[in-house]
């Protein structure tokens, strides 16, 4: 640790540096990569906050059997949005974009991304198809209804405006590819003197995993977008059984993407809980090799699973049982990691402020997620819930209860470092309270009403499914309402004086070593680095 | 820049000519009809075609050992998802 | 005074991380169009009997010259990059020249190809085409489609060589003042040694000269980085069409 970085709480930090321009310009042309993540922060919290009100409509519809709130064809529109915005525009970005581009450069001692200028390229396309996603809704034929998945035939035969918003998705993926594609090239060539593989941080390993996932299977999305496009343009026949067309292998190419997509997602996630738990936990991460390279086992497998999403669409049985080994193997690496985090507690000074209580609540319900996975991925039991509520508390518990509370916590633990300013943890210890019970009034209750035969993306159901569904609606309720006061506390934050020590939370790795918020280039001298990532004990720790 | 060592130009001029050869040989071996080895012989000649392209005028042969790692993932990953999906295409 | 660019702050050019880069967006490229094989094979298996009759509709002669020109581009393009390698600048500017001219070659011949099947009614949506069975009609989706994407990729890849060439072909700047105090002497160490040689008892006209070289070489240094990651993707463009041209004209 060179002397001079403690210094540089003298300087100005990224927040007050904005380049030649000034005002908002200085930050949408900003090539830092602090200011680019919060402004990736900025639209993906956004849009995270518009698809969690259509969720909301959507429980509000099902509180009550028959036409309640919309028709059913607006009720399509609405899971479709839902799912659209929530995949590709929250929760596929989600990490990497916004800590990944803030705290990467800085946990591996460097002073920005390989490619800066690239880098406000990805936000931008990112932007922009957002913005096509946004225009996908008022023009054309009006609202997709297709579900997030633009399932052909259907999707070649609706008449809204799928073009559109399949190519948004293709715009969105090109961003994806090129911050991956930064990311892998930052950790090979800019790591500081002395930050071997070993001595990375698990959060960077994570999304070098990440990133390669990004590289490899997002071109296969683009592909089958572009072929949906064209197809829907020109008719080509390729998906179109009228036409000698296979929609089996849409299916195929659409989740030999989107299944590597879900550990996109996770694994990030996954980096989260790995910084945040040796912190509080005042401890050295346990395992923290086998945690690294069960991230790229996890990428690695988790290309081999992608036809456990169509068990009952008539794929031959060799290969159903095949993918379903695969699946449970895929279930080995995760395990893996869950059993390393809860070790890494074991006689550790453990403290719960607010990220930390997130942290914790992300193990319980990522279990429940995982579990629940072995029996969607089971063949005999698959056949019986596919398409079910079941499936879709199984992804929820997953998708929201591991990522989307690793994102709370992420912003709560790195709070501090980005803005300068710390939070009360009052509101933030109610607002988990909400989420947490919220969050499993609201989903634990499809478990039952899946298995007992409700399945998703129904607008109407049966009188036995009510009791079930109205449980659930209120969950939302008590969900959202948690959700509202952390994000109303959190902007309230943001007006907190400043004053946030450079290592609130003691932690280790790099980015405690810098000013709370960073200065413009992180480290007047790069620093060098003489031990592993979460070395509480070691030299130099205060 | 590290002091690399030249390239003849002569060599790429070789190469090019061997890629022109195996065209032809491609295309007559296409005429002859090999039946169910004909895609096979087609293939296995493109390949060697794609691979003096990639190892030499892409210069792969003398990068470091870091990108023929990276290239063999994403050959790895191409075959992945091309034996996964006929394990359900060539069984329906 | 022009001395100013020699005292710039030294931004360091990574050309290996530029190149990894580069290799990665080929991989995105190469996945790109691996859909597109895999669904050529597995069409393929559906329908031998079709894709067998359709491939004899396409012209091996056609198929066959722009394999050739697009061999040849390659051939042009590596050229190109030895060349600036000796710098060399002129014959890597007329070598990348001919690179961008061989491959609108290639679109022209494509556009003559796509038209005379258009004449034919041998295109996805015709009249014509619906009366064809099955595999037919998706053999010539995959082919528009394949050879539709790749076009692209190549027009795409003549914009970015034509970039390049404009970049290259702008001459380095000439002369360079120097003053010969000696404090200045010390200040111009370049990365490779010193750029100064025997600089206390040169003449001022041997002292530019020196300089003017080293910055030549600095200059088509960073150069030299563009042009063969534009060279990169050039080849894999070249790569794609060896696999398509066998795949799409040859087997019957």
């Amino acid at each position: 640790m060179s002397h001079s970085n403690a210094d540089a709480g003298a300087l100005p930090s990224y927040l007050e540096v904005s380049g030649r321009r000034t005002g908002i310009l200085g930050w949408i042309f900003s090539t830092d990569h602090k200011r680019i993540g919060i402004l990736y922060m900025i639209l993906i919290l956004g849009f995270f906050l518009v698809a969690l009100c259509i969720g909301l409509l959507m429980r509000l519809e099902l509180l009550l059997p028959g036409p309640t709130i919309v028709q059913p064809n607006t009720y399509n529109a609405l899971f479709t949005l839902h799912g659209v915005i929530m995949i590709f525009l929250f929760i596929i970005p989600g990490i990497p974009a916004m800590f990944g581009n803030f705290f990467l450069p800085i946990q591996i001692g460097a002073k920005d991304v390989s490619f800066p200028r690239l880098n406000l390229a990805s936000w931008w396309l990112y932007a922009i198809g957002a913005v096509m996603a946004l225009l996908s809704l008022f023009t054309g034929g009006g609202v997709p209804d297709t579900g997030w998945t633009f399932y052909v035939p259907f999707s070649l035969r609706t008449g809204t405006n799928v073009p559109l918003a399949v190519l948004a998705v293709f715009v969105m993926g090109f961003s994806s590819i090129l911050t991956g594609l930064n990311f892998i090239t930052t950790i090979h060539r800019l790591r500081a003197p002395g930050m071997s593989w070993f001595r990375m941080p698990l959060f960077v390993w994570s999304l070098y995993a990440t990133a390669w996932i990004q590289i490899l299977a997002t071109p296969i999305l683009g592909i089958t977008v572009l072929l949906v496009f064209l197809e829907r343009l020109f008719g080509i026949g390729l998906f179109d059984p009228a036409k000698g067309g296979d929609p089996l292998l849409y299916q195929h190419l659409f989740w030999i993407y989107s299944h590597p997509a879900v550990y996109i997602m996770i694994l990030p996630a996954m980096g989260v809980i790995s910084e945040i738990f040796p912190t509080f936990a005042k401890q050295k991460i346990f395992g923290y090799k086998a945690i690294a390279f069960s991230s790229l086992a996890i990428a690695f497998v988790g290309y081999l699973v992608w036809g456990h999403h169509m068990f009952t669409s008539g794929i031959s049985d060799t290969s159903r049982w095949i993918f379903s080994l695969l699946t449970f193997i895929v279930a080995v690496p995760s395990g893996i990691k869950v059993f390393n985090w809860v070790a890494t507690l074991y006689k550790g000074a453990i403290e719960v402020p607010p990220p930390m209580l997130f942290a914790l609540s992300f193990i319980f319900l990522f279990s429940i997620g995982g579990l629940t996975g072995f029996v969607v991925g089971a063949l005999a039991t698959d056949i019986h819930i596919h398409d079910t509520y079941f499936v879709v508390a199984h992804f929820h518990y997953v998708m929201f209860g591991g990522v989307g509370i690793a994102i709370f916590a992420a912003l709560l633990y790195w709070f501090p470092k980005m803005f300068g300013r710390m939070f009360r943890y009052r509101p933030f210890f109610i607002s988990w309270v909400f989420i947490f019970v919220g969050f499993n009034t609201l989903y634990f209750p499809m478990f039952i009403m899946g298995w007992l035969g409700m399945p998703r993306r129904y607008y109407d159901y049966m009188p036995e499914f009510q009791i079930w569904h109205q449980i659930s609606t209120v969950g939302s309720w008590l969900l959202a309402t948690g959700v509202f006061i952390f994000f109303i506390y959190f902007v309230k934050s943001l007006r907190a004086p400043r004053g946030a020590p450079d290592n609130p939370w003691g932690g280790t790795t790099l980015e405690w070593r810098v000013p709370s918020p960073p200065p413009a280039e992180n480290f007047i001298e790069i620093p060098t680095v003489t031990a592993g990532p979460y070395d509480h004990h070691g030299e130099g720790d205060a | 820049m590290e002091k690399k060592e030249l390239v003849p130009y002569g060599t790429y001029i070789m190469i090019w000519f061997g890629l022109l050869v195996l065209t032809g040989v491609t295309i007559i071996a296409a005429s002859l009809h090999f039946g169910q080895w004909s895609i096979m012989t087609a293939i296995a000649i493109a390949t060697v075609k794609g691979a003096l392209v990639l190892f030499i005028f892409m210069n792969l042969k003398r990068e470091e050992r870091l990108f023929k790692i990276m290239l063999s993932l994403a050959l790895i990953t191409m075959t992945v998802i091309m034996v996964l999906t006929f394990a359900d295409i060539s069984f329906r | 005074m022009s001395t100013a660019t020699l005292h710039e702050p030294h931004v360091h050019v990574d050309a290996t991380g530029a190149k990894i880069a580069m290799w990665l967006f080929l991989f995105t490229e190469l996945l790109l169009f691996g859909g597109l094989f895999l669904a050529y094979a597995v069409f393929r298996t559906y329908y031998p009997a079709d894709f067998h009759y359709a491939t004899t509709t396409l012209s091996v002669s056609i198929g066959a010259l722009n394999t050739a020109l697009l061999l040849t581009s390659s051939l042009t393009m590596v050229l190109s990059v030895a060349a600036l390698e000796r710098l060399n600048r002129r014959l890597s500017v007329i070598l990348l020249g001919v690179t961008a001219l061989l491959g609108i070659l290639f679109l022209v011949n494509k556009y003559f190809e796509w038209s005379a099947k258009f004449q034919h009614g041998l295109y996805p949506g015709s009249q014509d085409l619906a009366l064809h069975p099955d595999g037919e009609k998706v053999f010539y989706g995959l082919y528009f489609t394949m050879t539709g994407l790749h076009g692209v990729h190549v027009l795409v890849g003549v914009g970015v060589l034509a970039v390049i060439l404009a970049m290259i072909a702008r001459r380095p700047r000439r002369t360079v003042s120097v003053p010969l105090a000696a404090p200045t002497a010390l200040a111009l160490q370049g990365d490779s040694g010193p750029l100064w040689h025997q600089a206390a008892d040169a003449q001022l006209d041997a002292v530019d000269v020196t300089l003017v070289y080293r910055e030549n070489e600095a200059v088509a240094h960073r150069q030299l980085i563009k042009l063969e990651n534009a060279g990169l993707y050039w080849h894999l463009v070249d790569v794609i069409w060896i696999f398509l041209f066998p795949l799409l004209y040859l087997i019957s």
